[in-house]
């Protein structure tokens, strides 16, 4: 039962990773400015999938039997 | 007086013995070699006692049982039942047709002519 | 530039030590202190999954076209996320069935096809040989590299036996077979390889990192100098946009298909199976490893732009290959220690890969492609003698030499970088193939072989033509014509643009067409016949797994032998293991030894589990089924198994009616018994009662007695017999027996039987008369019995029987008919049961009862029947049929 919702709360984090890394969401940050130097685009994508693993690694590690 | 025995057995060995022996106790003697036999015996000679064989042709020694004493003139005749078959059921049964008393094959003579004259002498 | 023996030397002293690595994880395995039992390792493992395609590709990728180089590495992101349900379903199914590759596994779900097995290898070999022939290429570039002088030419391609490369082949397929082919039995897994391979993970990921801190903090002052620098160049710029081009829409879809490839690639691409399903060791890993190994992917790929950028910006635009920035920058700057490093974590991601790949693929090739042809041509079945694990690793071995040759036949052939540099796609869009079949495998019951193998077909055809077979062309070795205008300019048929789809660039208009074609094929063919019985009941098991703990088999039907399993099993596993595993398994089935295991489908499927995992599950049942003379299976049998299962129950009620059967007949035995006791006492008691009897009448009931005597002694000695009979424990010696002679035999055995009685008996036979198979004693014991039964009921005066004897076409038959009283018609069926006597009482003292019922029964038993006709006063005939063919059961059998 523990495990159903961890696999939903996956699920959904899969899917909310597809949308957000694809048409067209990612092309909302495509643009042309830098946040603390870094240019936005690259940084944006970097730091999306960081929140990914990091959301992925709570559900996972929390859910620990 | 002498008084009558039917002696009913369709194995005619068993007859021959059964014969002898009342005959030698002082008894008269009828015999029958089935069940129907055994009906026109008991309404011709009404036997004071018969020896009933369970395991009979035509009718069974229940069937022969039951009809006796389903008669009136023939219902108060004394019945020993004689089997090979020794089971609580089959005892039950003969006796639940209406038997006076049962025996199982082979038996004592002894045993046998004392319950014939214990049963003759309660009737007289 | 560096020396040629420091690299050599080098690389060697690398190889060497991860070969120590790998020893001692197997050492600490066998001491039961395993190395790689924990997610760390499970989660590094896996990071095999980044080749010198990351070392070199990905920069050179980014140079050319900015951040495209990262949905290889977000897809896979994405697929980790469903790991802990999907992966986590394979690896159970895997472990439960001893799956040991991909090929195993699809041929598994499928109903153990062979056909497929073979099929999904081939496939793989084709998609997987320019993946190793790409890693082989970085290398050598990268050896290239280090040792000429930094903007010299690099030398040109010799002849492959002066081509350093070649060796460097050579040298890897030995290494490779150290790691994954000195032992068999997939149970015990290659821990040294996973801790191996944990080892060279953390390598690349430390070198990949340290070159891109020098580049950032060593040639330019930190990242945000290295990024405002390429900034301000405009070119430079639009990389790190999506669009590299003004007015140039982002290709989504290809941005989406890229993503989707990699997500799929993760997991079937055949290095990945190994790793994560395979070499498995809890499933508990997965939680841990699930987002592990995204994490790495992530920090393996932080520097990747900044080095692109960087080179871009140091070398300019087109000084310097762009995928070798990893090496040219630190060489540039004369920093030959960095280089080294980064030159041995491309060295440690090339084999890597290769070493992994090439294990898993020959344990492909083995299983699934020789090992079933070798047991088809019938020398290797069960009778084979020798150890047969042996020349199974024998041919792994062989495979993973021929794997790497091809793989540098490739290289050496194929050498224009066009097509190298595309290739790795090009074999994830062919292992893409194995995701329809095998997806829905594991979700969906209806799945077929025929499906399965046509979707590959398919998938894989359009993936040839549209993919693989135009970057041949590309590469100059097949005419472009066809590709610019069609195979004979049939427009449509472009193999880029196929049915006139345009707009798509070539990878994601193939991964579109392959995949349609394949899903849409096994949907199918799934949906126009039903799955057969063992696809069914694979299905079953794979499907339910989570289900199904046992995990027991279900339809199966054979005779196996405990005695012809053990040695098989010891032929492939070890004698020791096989007898330690037997051991185990009696011991859980709860029996005192080996000896004593009830020889049932359980027993099959254990074994069929065990020898799997080292010769994969196809080959596996195929020799069981050899050693087990196993019976196809239909639908109709399975259905009856399943009705089988239900009729235990009737056939409780059955045995209880018997045992009552049984009762009845007792009492009937002991009534007999008692009757002919009781005047034997009766008539003893009256003789002792009586002295003075007279002797004439002493005399008649001696004669009783004796004759009840013996009448209890016939009566005994029959139901013994007819008990024997029917218990099927009777002894017959069946010879060639002339009936005319044995029907004379019986006329004078009871002539004067017949004399006596003043009858006449008369024989009618043939003189030539064909023999039969009988026993010659029993049937004169049936003649007997008829006869004296016939004599019993003549008539006093004028009787007579008549004895016949004919042949027909089914037959012999024999008649024996007397003119007796004859048996009424409800009496012709008694006779034959036992102890009913017909007749009147005068017969009752020689007659038993059982005398038909013993003649019917042997009677029965040469395959005859013994029937009777009769009316009353007409006599009787007694009829026997005895069959030319004696029926196929020998011994007497239980009625």
């Amino acid at each position: 039962m523990h495990d159903k919702l961890v696999q939903q709360r996956l699920a959904a984090l899969f899917a909310a990773g597809a949308l957000l890394l694809n048409f067209p969401l990612l092309a909302l940050w495509d643009r042309d400015a830098t946040v603390f130097g870094l240019p936005l685009f690259p940084l944006a994508l970097f730091v999306l999938w960081a929140l990914l693993i990091g959301l992925a690694a709570w559900i996972l590690e929390s859910s620990e039997p | 007086m002498n008084q009558r025995i039917l002696i009913a057995d369709d194995e005619p060995n068993i007859l021959i013995s059964l014969e002898y022996l009342m005959k030698r106790e002082g008894y008269e003697v009828s015999l029958a070699r089935d069940g129907d036999e055994a009906l026109a015996a008991l309404a011709e000679h009404r036997p004071a006692l018969v020896l009933l064989d369970v395991m009979m042709p035509k009718k069974s020694g229940l069937e022969v049982c039951q009809a006796l004493r389903a008669d009136e003139a023939l219902k108060d005749t004394l019945v020993l039942m004689l089997t090979a078959k020794g089971r609580e059921t089959d005892i039950a049964k003969g006796l639940g047709s209406g038997a006076d008393a049962y025996m199982t094959k082979p038996f004592s003579t002894k045993e046998l002519v004392r319950k014939v004259r214990e049963m003759l002498e309660a009737r007289a | 530039m560096l020396s040629v023996p420091l690299v050599v030397g080098a690389s060697f002293a690398y190889l060497a030590l991860l070969v120590a690595v790998a020893a001692f994880g197997d050492a600490r395995a066998r001491q039961r202190r395993s190395v790689i039992g924990n997610a760390g390792v499970y989660a590094l493992s896996m990071a095999v999954y980044c080749t010198a395609w990351t070392y070199y590709g990905s920069v050179g990728r980014a140079a050319g076209s900015g951040v495209w180089f990262l949905p290889i590495y977000l897809g896979p992101t994405l697929a980790m996320l469903l790991a802990w349900s999907v992966l986590r379903k394979m690896i159970r199914i895997a472990k439960a069935y001893r799956i040991t590759s991909i090929a195993d596994f699809i041929a598994s779900r499928y109903g153990k096809s062979p056909l497929l097995a073979g099929t999904v290898t081939l496939i793989t070999v084709v998609g997987i040989v320019p993946y190793i022939a790409l890693q082989l290429k970085a290398v050598a570039s990268g050896y290239a590299l280090m040792t000429t002088p930094l903007g010299t030419p690099l030398a040109a391609p010799q002849a492959w036996w002066h081509d350093s490369t070649f060796y460097f082949a050579l040298a890897l397929a030995g290494f490779t077979v150290l790691f994954g082919a000195r032992h068999l039995d997939h149970s015990e897994k290659h821990e040294g390889m996973v801790a191996a391979m944990a080892f060279e993970s953390i390598v690349k990921l430390v070198a990949f990192i340290a070159v891109g801190a020098y580049v950032c903090w060593g040639l330019f002052d930190g990242p945000t100098d290295l990024f405002a620098r390429a900034r301000a160049v405009p070119e430079l710029n639009a990389l790190l946009h999506l669009t590299q081009r003004a007015g140039q829409k982002f290709a989504y879809e290809q941005w989406f298909a890229l993503g989707l490839l990699a997500m799929l690639s993760v997991i079937f691409l055949p290095r990945q199976f190994q790793m994560m399903v395979v070499e498995n060791v809890e499933e508990r890993h997965l939680r841990r490893a699930a987002w592990l190994f995204p994490l790495y992917l992530l920090l393996i790929n932080l520097f990747v732009l900044p080095i692109a950028l960087g080179g871009l910006l140091h070398f300019g635009r087109g000084g310097m290959d762009t995928d070798s920035f990893v090496l040219s920058l630190p060489l540039s700057q004369g920093q030959g220690a960095l280089a080294l490093l980064v030159f041995i974590g491309g060295l440690s991601a090339a084999t890597g890969m290769v070493i992994v790949e090439a294990t898993a693929v020959s344990t492909m090739v083995c299983n699934d492609l020789v090992m079933p042809m070798l047991l088809r041509t019938r020398r290797f079945g069960s009778r084979a003698g020798g150890d047969l694990s042996r020349l199974l690793l024998g041919i792994r071995a062989s495979a993973i030499l021929a794997i790497l040759l091809l793989g540098y036949a490739y290289f050496a052939i194929a050498g224009e970088a066009y097509a190298l540099v595309s290739i790795g796609l090009i074999s994830f869009a062919a292992v893409a193939q194995f995701a329809p079949a095998m997806l829905a495998g594991l979700y969906w019951k209806g799945g077929t072989r025929n499906a399965a193998f046509t979707g590959l077909l398919l998938g894989f055809a359009l993936w040839a033509y549209t993919l693989m077979l135009p970057s041949v062309a590309k590469s100059g070795w097949l005419p472009a014509d066809y590709l610019n205008n069609g195979p004979w300019g049939i427009a449509l048929l472009k193999p880029e643009q196929l049915l006139g789809l345009t707009g798509l660039d070539n990878l994601t208009h193939a991964l579109f067409w392959s995949l349609l074609a394949n899903v849409g094929a096994f949907v199918a063919v799934s949906l126009w016949r039903p799955p057969s019985a063992r696809e069914a009941s694979q299905a079953l098991l794979f499907v339910d797994v989570f289900q199904n703990p046992a995990a027991g088999p279900v339809f199966w039907r054979g005779r196996a032998q405990v005695r012809e399993l053990l040695p098989l099993a010891g032929r492939l596993l070890g004698a020791a293991r096989a007898q330690q595993l037997f051991g185990d398994y009696a011991r859980q089935r709860g029996v005192a030894g080996i000896a004593q295991i009830p020889p049932d489908a359980q027993l099959v499927h254990f074994v069929e589990t065990q020898l799997a995992g080292a010769i994969g599950s196809a080959s596996a049942r195929v020799m069981v089924a050899a050693a087990v003379e196993e019976e196809a299976l239909g639908l109709d049998d399975v259905m009856r198994i399943l009705d089988e299962a239900s009729q235990v129950r009737a056939a409780n009620e059955k045995l209880q009616s018997l045992d009552r059967l049984k009762d009845d007949f007792m009492s009937s035995v002991t009534h007999e018994l008692r009757t002919p006791l009781t005047s034997i006492r009766a008539l003893s008691e009256l003789m002792e009662d009586d002295p003075d009897m007279p002797p004439a009448q002493r005399t008649q009931f001696l004669h009783i007695i004796t004759g009840e005597t013996e009448r209890l002694g016939r009566l005994v000695n029959q139901v013994l017999d007819l008990a024997k009979i029917e218990a099927g424990h009777a002894q017959w010696s069946i010879s060639d027996v002339n009936l005319r002679a044995l029907l004379e035999h019986a006329l004078q055995t009871t002539a004067e039987m017949f004399r006596e009685r003043g009858a006449v008996a008369v024989l009618d036979a043939p003189a030539a008369v064909p023999s039969l198979a009988l026993d010659a004693d029993r049937m004169t014991q049936v003649l007997l019995n008829l006869l004296s039964n016939a004599a019993k009921f003549l008539p006093a005066e004028g009787g007579r029987v008549d004895l016949r004897l004919c042949g027909r076409p089914t037959g012999l038959r024999i008649e024996i008919e007397d003119n007796g009283s004859g048996i009424a018609a409800d009496q012709q069926a008694l006779i034959f049961e036992r102890f009913r006597q017909g007749g009147d009482s005068s017969n009752r003292p020689q007659g038993t009862g059982l005398g038909l019922p013993i003649s019917r029964q042997i009677v029965e038993h040469f395959g005859g029947t013994l029937s009777v006709r009769s009316a009353p006063g007409q006599g009787a005939c007694f009829t026997v049929d005895l069959p030319w063919q004696a029926p196929t059961t020998t011994t007497g059998e239980p009625r």
